[in-house]
């Protein structure tokens, strides 16, 4: 009888949920941004990673994945490089990873490529992006899948439950937060706040092996055309010096701020 | 053709940053020979926009309190097409941002978020973009004939220009209600960052959340809101949407103290649109004094309090 009972609440809290989540390949956070001839970017000794907005999607999705049976894809647009972050997706639970094999140029060629993806397979009900990528901050890509696909958008998301195929978000707006109710399918732009730091996916032994086995799809990639074109990078100019004050002579400071670079 | 602006607002009222957005489409709509128009939703704040330059105003009544995403999408794609618009000028803040894509792709245009200068026309349209975190500028040439530009915070002054600028109020029919709002939690009594004009800012040197009260003084004094670094919300010191820096929030302020703060590179990229930086911190090898404008090297529990003190005084006087 218990066990019959058992059986029966489990039942109802299976809901398959097929999510994509859309990962970028970025330069490590630490890293110093330099150019070669102010053309491109200079990747000599940087590590990329996965972006940081994207990992906490990633994070999330695991986690309807492992607490309510969900399906979880990942897709890169990128060049072969990228396969180490997409197997790092998988070692941390991932069912699938995809690579659209082509340089990604920008954020509406990115949400192009992956549309075409999503349209070759049937159907997800939740699509997940980082909110802004931390190389070019752009924020493109899960809203230009949005649009494209005419899917509900919510970005900045930072709260993601699903039940019985409605999914309730929270927003972080400025100086609060929104509650926001949704029928699935759906496109999310997730940051941090959407799960822990410290509950980030570290990839365990038996996930290192059981990502191992498995392949990495690599698709071709459609004609984009593109819109536009980075001519060229510039960097900041050198900061000036510091002016140093001593703690014993607050007044300074609060004079400097004052009268001088009139602030307060 | 004319060059449109959207306006934010925040409980009826224009949100503080119109001015430099009014400006940039104002100075862009000369360059280009036409006129600057704007649009907002929910204000009866109509006044300001006159002393900007700005000659016609619409503003939509959208029944509904808060930031509606979709339908101010489909409101703006339709004025853009009905006033034969080719560049919208709107913000850098989290809700433009949010809307940004969702415009060009529906108005088919192209998105240029983060730009710091009024483009270059000469040739080809060519706009000035941060990236990379404020690490770096891009320079990119867009040839679709419909674009809409998110001004980086505070990358552009507001010019005053006063202008005889016409009034329209207009009501939205057919709400879409795919996404419904269910309710908005506001922090009460707090400056939030991205409006603030004074960021005080806590790091580790601050050994634990219970001396938080250095920050909140000095903050409070100055009329500042509070953030802190990474480690500090990653702790649970505080709550996640004080954490400045790459992966947190951007701070654009006018001045921006870091207490206890070494300076990891991903912080100062988050904040290094702020004017004037002031870095206290009791290791004079800390890398923030590389790249603050003023510094102080000494322990934060002798030196704040001495501040806000010497603040009170000097605001006493004043």
């Amino acid at each position: 009888m218990c066990y019959n009972i058992k059986c029966f609440i489990k039942f109802e809290k299976i809901y398959v949920v097929k999510v994509l989540v859309c990962i970028n390949s970025v330069p490590d956070t630490t890293s110093k941004i330099n150019f070669t001839d102010n053309k491109e970017y200079d990747s000599t000794n940087i590590q990329f990673v996965i972006n940081p907005n994207d990992e906490f999607g990633l994070t999330r999705a695991i986690w309807l994945k492992e607490k309510q049976n969900a399906t979880v894809d990942v897709i890169n647009v990128g060049q072969s490089q990228s396969d180490k972050l997409l197997k790092k997706c998988l070692a941390i639970g991932a069912d699938n990873a995809y690579r659209v094999n082509i340089e990604a140029i920008n954020g509406e060629m990115v949400a192009d490529e992956i549309i075409n993806f999503i349209k070759s397979k049937n159907h997800y009900d939740l699509i997940i992006a980082g909110r802004e990528s931390i190389d070019y901050n752009g924020g493109m890509v899960a809203g230009f899948i949005a649009s494209k696909l005419n899917f509900p958008f919510v970005t900045n998301c930072v709260g993601l439950k699903i039940e019985n195929n409605i999914a309730y978000l929270t927003r972080e707006i400025d100086g609060g937060r929104e509650n926001i109710k949704c029928n699935l399918p759906i496109v999310v732009g997730s940051q941090k706040g959407l799960v822990e730091e410290s509950d980030l996916k570290i990839p365990n032994m038996r996930g290192i092996m059981l990502a191992s086995k498995k392949e990495i799809k690599v698709l071709g990639p459609s004609k984009y055309v593109s819109s536009s074109k980075i001519i060229r990078f510039e960097k900041p100019s050198e900061k000036k010096e510091i002016k140093m004050i001593s703690p014993d002579n607050l007044d300074e400071l609060i004079d400097i701020l004052h009268n001088k670079v009139k602030v307060i | 053709m004319s060059v449109l602006v959207f306006i934010e607002t925040e409980n009826s009222l224009l949100k503080k940053n119109f001015s430099q957005i009014a400006s940039y489409g104002v100075a862009l709509s000369k360059k280009l020979g036409v006129k600057c128009i704007a649009i907002a939703f929910n204000t009866d704040d109509c006044e300001k926009l006159s002393e900007y330059g700005i000659t016609e105003f619409t503003v939509f009544n959208s029944g509904h309190k808060f930031f509606d995403c979709l339908n101010y999408v489909n409101i703006i794609c339709n004025f853009l097409l009905e006033n034969h618009c080719k560049i919208l000028v709107t913000s850098s803040s989290a809700d433009s941002k949010y809307i940004g894509p969702l415009i060009a792709n529906k108005w088919d245009g192209h998105y240029a978020p983060n730009v710091v200068e009024i483009p270059s026309t000469d040739k080809n349209f060519v706009v000035k973009q941060s990236c990379y975190t404020n690490k770096a500028f891009s320079y990119t040439e867009i040839y679709k004939e419909r674009i809409v530009i998110g001004v980086s915070n505070n990358s552009f002054m507001p010019v005053k220009e006063k202008s005889d600028c016409k009034v329209k109020f207009e009501n939205l029919k057919d709400r879409i209600k795919t996404i419904e709002v269910l309710s908005v939690d506001k922090f009460t009594g707090r400056k939030t960052i991205a409006d603030a004009d004074i960021v005080v800012s806590g790091g580790r040197g601050l050994k634990g959340p219970e001396n938080w009260y250095l920050i909140e003084d000095l903050a409070e004094v100055l009329g500042a809101a509070t953030a802190c670094s990474k480690p500090i919300s990653d702790m649970g010191w505080r709550t996640h949407d004080e954490h400045v820096g790459q992966t947190g929030k951007p701070v654009s302020s006018k001045l921006y103290i870091a207490i206890g703060i070494s300076g990891a590179i991903q912080h100062v990229a988050g904040i290094a649109k702020s004017k004037v930086k002031v870095v206290i911190n009791n290791d004079p090898e800390a890398p923030f004094f590389k790249s603050a404008d003023f510094g102080i090297v000494g322990d934060a529990f002798d030196v704040v309090p001495k501040l806000i003190q010497k603040l009170n005084e000097f605001k006493s006087s004043s």
